[in-house]
């Protein structure tokens, strides 16, 4: 299964829709740096708001795409993390601290903008 | 009363996600709120990574508890033969991994879950055994 990335403008948006399975997680890492190497995108919004489960090796993935992508010049935001993901994430002990979220997918684009200056 | 209910063998990658599924469906069942449904489901899946990672090959094993008058819950168990931990202190320490992941699994499981034991015996294998009860 691969998850689909949009290009918009210099921006990618990816809305995850289906249960990550690891192989999943781990093409979808491969797919978006290889994604904003191609278009040279400066920014990434991942929406999770169909996202009923985060757990440790799932949050590893996008906590390490995230820096991957910094690494290439590109800034990630996660949107729209559902309450009970935010809770299981704190029992578990995974705060993400460093990791940039924003409430929804409009949310994470206005992040993007301001940072980014676009 | 503990009613013997489904189990789910744990062989594949992608029983890691019908373990949780599952998981997630029966305590939906139960009468579980959807922060419940994802603490259970999130165990679920660290317990079942845990066996297909380092054990190749176990099970999964959920029973809903019914003591009458009294309280509901989950019971999971998540048993293998593999090849058991030699230090279990260790593994029960936050950020402790052999796998290269965040080692939040198990002491993560113990915060998600309500009572948790763990039995292991070095090449022998692991039993874990875990219960979320309805508040």
């Amino acid at each position: 299964m691969r998850i689909p990335i949009l290009k918009l403008n210099n921006y990618l948006l990816i809305s995850i829709q289906t249960e990550l399975d690891d192989q999943t997680a781990i093409q979808f890492q491969e797919d978006l740096l290889d994604e904003i190497y191609k278009t040279e995108s400066t920014g990434v919004v991942i929406d999770l708001t169909s996202v009923e489960i985060i757990d440790s090796f799932i949050a590893k993935v996008l906590g390490d795409v995230v820096t991957m992508s910094g690494l290439m010049g590109a800034k990630v935001v996660l949107t729209g993390i559902q309450p009970a993901v935010a809770i299981t994430l704190i029992d578990l002990g995974i705060n993400m601290q460093d990791v940039p979220t924003a409430l929804d997918l409009e949310q994470g684009l206005i992040k993007l903008h301001q940072e980014l200056g676009v | 009363m503990m009613n013997p209910q489904s189990c789910v063998k744990i062989q594949k990658e992608w029983d890691i996600v019908g373990a949780r599924q599952l998981g997630r469906e029966l305590a939906k069942e139960i009468g579980f709120g959807t922060v419940d449904q994802a603490r259970i489901a999130t165990a679920i899946s660290e317990l079942a990574r845990n066996i297909y990672l380092y054990a190749n090959h176990g099970e999964i094993r959920y029973e809903i508890i019914q003591v009458p008058e009294h309280k509901a819950g989950l019971c999971l168990i998540a048993e293998d033969e593999g090849p058991g931990i030699s230090d279990i202190s260790q593994v029960m320490k936050d950020g402790y991994t052999t796998s290269g992941g965040l080692g939040a699994g198990l002491p993560g499981v113990k915060r998600l879950m309500d009572e948790f034991e763990i039995h292991t015996e070095v090449e022998r294998g692991t039993r874990i055994r875990t219960i979320k009860w309805l508040r």
